[in-house]
């Protein structure tokens, strides 16, 4: 290195382009985002089911409230996530899956070795409905309403405390709205 | 009151760490003595003012003083006692706590193993490790202080820790890590000493190089240490995930390894002064980073474990200061450091140079792979990185690193013979390439990178034999008393290469060799893999001191005979509802039996099991713990004792 090479700028910059792009990442935690879809119906699909020979669309998310959860073998945080889930199916909460950018051997092998929490599975092998939804990335739960729309987005793994303060309280409040 | 005696203590620290930041730069810029042999009472000061805050919140855990919001979110009056100690660095708060204090001890250290440094210099070093003292105090106490207190209608009871955390392996993995973050902060702090005097003493390199090399063994344990925790705590098997918080850690290694390595050329030949301050910079920007990644939650993980965009913004700005500046003041500076001094393309400097690209490109491949996620948001693109990605550059890298490593430690420093080089590698290949065939056939047919791997593993390890045989004979006294001569510093990078060599075989035996069985199960049902024959005897249940379990009776025949009893559990946690699997595995030097009860199936008797075969994984730690061994033994070189007698000299003695 020579006095004065422009080379012993390198670091500096390079680092400043990672901080740039690290304070960008700060303004939208991926636990906590609002999605633009809130309040909206769930975008129209028709996709295959993992389990059975049916076509699932839109329509198969209506009709009562309903967990859509995005999952894939690929994702080790669906692992950890997994218990919960089929502890909440236990407790009776319909849960959909969504079979996100996998392959679907494995996702059956998955569901048949740690059980299966899903009333059914949507296969979204190239992500499309993932991209409709605003998904970013495995595991990610909406929380969907008997009418097909979305009331609620979390990003991240679903659990037990995460259920008591943001999705108990929604069902609640729709369970007794409809029965109203 | 221990709370606020800690609290207290902190603020006392923070003011000791300013005044060290201050005053004795002030002492080296007016040449004020005085001011300058402040830096190692202050640094003291602080020390023991970090210890007093550790030691009080140690105390709230004791007494159970749920009144303590962090106490009641990390401890239950359940848990165990080593656990409720251990829960100290259990989340963020107290983490960082753990991080001020070792920073102020790496601190202090300095400034009692440095008798040999000019005092300006000191002054300097600690000064500038003050700064950063501040900036984690300052953080501590803004955004992240472990003894506010939940008053008054406090909870009766705590949250209980994390069940991942209640493991033993947990109890010292985080402190290993942070020894390693943290001692790369002196590296750092030579560094920066060095441009801001402007002129570096070219000594410099071997006072800043015993230190790293102790920060990156404690790193290799603590990295190796997670990895052995998510194989046998996480209950799916696998010992690496390239998830954000692994690489976090890994990232920093990868340049402390290029920095120790760079750090001998600048010591034996004053050479890469540069490029040696560069990666001491990286390297602490790197492990500050890793601080940012875990607990900023710009990018999710199973490890984090406290997200707050708040704390985020503060880490980056600090991170912004520290790396920003070192850079900046690396960019005006570093001129003063080149020397025009050039190397032969043929010597061991130009392959530890060669070595040290190859690991920076691996750090810069593990970054990209990292914060990439990030970058496609911003562009509002979704795509994941996953480990093909990884796996896809780091192999072949390694490979490329392991085939450079054997000539670089074959050649002399200034210049070789490429000729004598050359013979010497061409008759250790054939050896290689041969017992390689036949030892990456012996558990069965490998594909050919497992037998590539393999090949390169063998030649690492006899290149070093080669080179331990040559080199104790060239002291002409025979071979044992050769042995003998040959210094512990030169022992240590034997046995740390070996120990990559190891971990590379042990990667390569368990990738191409393990065998997952995810079955169904019921008591009396048996499963196989290969000649090991699993029983599922009978299943129980049994009250924890603060979860209930149940429990799996396994036993395990080889050919027939008996191998191993194995009890695998699903463990329910009182206070936070957490189901958690506790695999069960037989460890073994060849090969490990893992067996963890998945999820009961429908008729509630049957339960889906994993049984997996993971052989040469136990090589991969050990691989580790030869690395981190080895720098150990380069520790205990000779000249670093004569260091140490020197000091005890003065009244002090201290381990190194």
């Amino acid at each position: 290195m020579k006095a004065n090479s422009p080379w012993v700028f390198l670091p500096l910059v390079g680092f400043v382009l990672l901080a740039v792009l690290l304070g960008s990442g700060l303004g939208r935690d991926p636990q906590e985002l609002p999605s633009a879809l809130v309040g909206k119906p769930v975008p129209t699909f028709s996709l295959p089911s993992l389990m059975t020979d049916e076509t699932l669309t839109q329509d198969s998310l209506k009709g009562r409230w309903q967990l859509l959860n995005v999952w894939a073998t690929w994702c080790p945080t669906c692992y950890v996530e997994h218990p919960f889930l089929l502890e909440l199916a236990a407790r009776g909460v319909a849960i959909a899956g969504l079979n996100y950018k996998d392959d679907s051997a494995p996702a059956r092998q998955y569901l048949a070795e740690q059980g299966n929490p899903f009333t059914h599975v949507i296969v979204d092998a190239d992500g499309q409905l993932g991209l409709d939804l605003g998904v970013y990335g495995a595991p990610e739960t909406f929380l969907i309403n008997p009418d097909g729309e979305i009331v609620l987005r979390h990003a991240g793994d679903l659990n037990a405390r995460v259920w008591q303060e943001k999705f108990a309280p929604l069902l609640e409040q729709g369970s007794q709205e409809g029965g109203a | 009151m221990a709370a606020e005696i800690g609290h207290l203590s902190l603020w006392l620290a923070l003011a000791a760490a300013l005044c060290l930041s201050v005053f004795p730069l002030i002492g080296v810029h007016r040449n004020i003595l005085a001011l300058q042999w402040y830096a190692r009472p202050l640094a003291w000061v602080q020390w023991l003012a970090l210890t007093l805050s550790m030691v009080c919140l140690g105390y709230s855990f004791y007494i159970n003083d749920f009144s303590v919001a962090y106490v009641a979110n990390h401890s239950n009056s359940a848990l165990p006692l080593a656990y409720r100690l251990s829960a100290i660095w259990g989340g963020h708060e107290g983490s960082l706590l753990l991080w001020g204090w070792m920073l102020g001890g790496w601190a202090a250290m300095v400034g009692v193993l440095s008798r040999s440094v000019p005092l300006h210099m000191v002054a300097r070093v600690l000064s500038v490790m003050g700064m950063i003292s501040v900036g984690f105090l300052l953080f501590m106490l803004l955004t992240s202080n472990p003894f506010d207190r939940v008053l008054p209608w406090f909870p009766l009871d705590g949250a209980d820790l994390n069940p991942l955390l209640q493991d033993p392996g947990l109890i010292i993995h985080p402190p290993m890590l942070y020894m390693g973050y943290v001692g790369f902060s002196v590296a750092f702090a030579f560094a920066v000493a060095g441009l801001l005097a402007g002129n570096m003493d070219p000594a410099w390199a071997r006072w800043a190089r015993p230190w790293t090399t102790v920060a990156w063994s404690f790193l290799t344990v603590g990295i190796a240490l997670g990895s052995w925790w998510a194989y046998y705590e996480l209950g799916w098997g696998g010992w690496w995930f390239w998830d954000p918080v692994e690489n976090a850690s890994l990232l920093p290694w990868l340049a402390g390894t290029a920095l120790i390595h760079s750090l001998a050329v600048t010591e034996k030949r004053n050479m890469f002064r540069a490029w040696t301050v560069l990666l001491a910079i990286i390297a602490f920007s790197l492990s500050l980073l890793g601080t940012f990644l875990v607990r900023s939650g710009v990018l999710t993980s199973v490890h984090a474990f406290a997200n707050d965009p708040e704390r985020g913004t503060f880490i980056l700005a600090f991170l912004s200061v520290v790396a920003g500046g070192a850079l900046t003041l690396f960019a005006f500076r570093s001129s003063a450091l080149t020397n025009n001094k050039g190397f032969k393309p043929v010597s061991r400097e130009a392959f530890l140079l060669g070595n040290n690209l190859i690991l920076l490109t691996a750090t810069f491949v593990v970054l990209v792979g990292t914060v990439a996620p990030l970058f496609f948001e911003a562009m509002d693109l979704k795509i994941s990185i996953r480990s093909p990605y990884f796996n896809g550059f780091f192999v072949p890298l390694t490979l490329v690193l392991i085939l450079l490593m054997v000539p670089g430690v074959f050649s002399n420093w200034k210049r070789q013979d490429g000729n004598g080089l050359l013979k010497r590698m061409a008759l250790l290949a054939p050896a290689a390439i041969i017992a390689g065939w036949f030892a990456a056939r012996l558990p069965e047919p490998s594909p050919w990178q497992g037998v590539l791997a393999i090949m390169l593993a063998l030649f690492l390890v006899f290149a070093h034999v080669d080179d331990v045989v040559r080199r104790a004979r060239a002291y002409g006294q025979g071979f044992f008393t050769g042995l003998g001569k040959l210094g512990r510093g030169y022992w240590g990078m034997v046995m740390a290469h070996c120990g990559l060599a190891v971990m590379v075989a042990g990667i390569t035996l368990v990738s191409f060799h393990e065998v997952e069985r995810d079955i169904r199960m019921a008591p009396g049902d048996q499963a196989s893999i290969g000649e090991y024959a699993f029983v599922f005897d009978s299943l129980d249940s049994y009250v924890g001191p603060n979860f209930d379990s149940t429990r799996g009776h396994f036993h395990v025949t080889y050919q027939g005979e008996p191998e191993a009893i194995m009890h695998p559990e699903k463990r329910t946690y009182h206070a936070s509802g957490q189901i958690m699997t506790e695999a069960a595995i037989d460890a073994g030097f060849w090969r490990d039996l893992y067996v963890a009860m998945g999820e009961p199936l429908e008729d509630g008797n049957a339960w889906a099991v994993r049984i997996y075969f993971k052989p040469g994984i136990r090589w991969i730690w050990l691989g580790a713990l030869m690395m981190a061994l080895g720098g150990a033994l380069a520790l205990s070189d000779k000249r670093y004792r004569r260091q140490r007698f020197a000091t005890s000299e003065e009244g002090v003695s201290h381990e190194s």
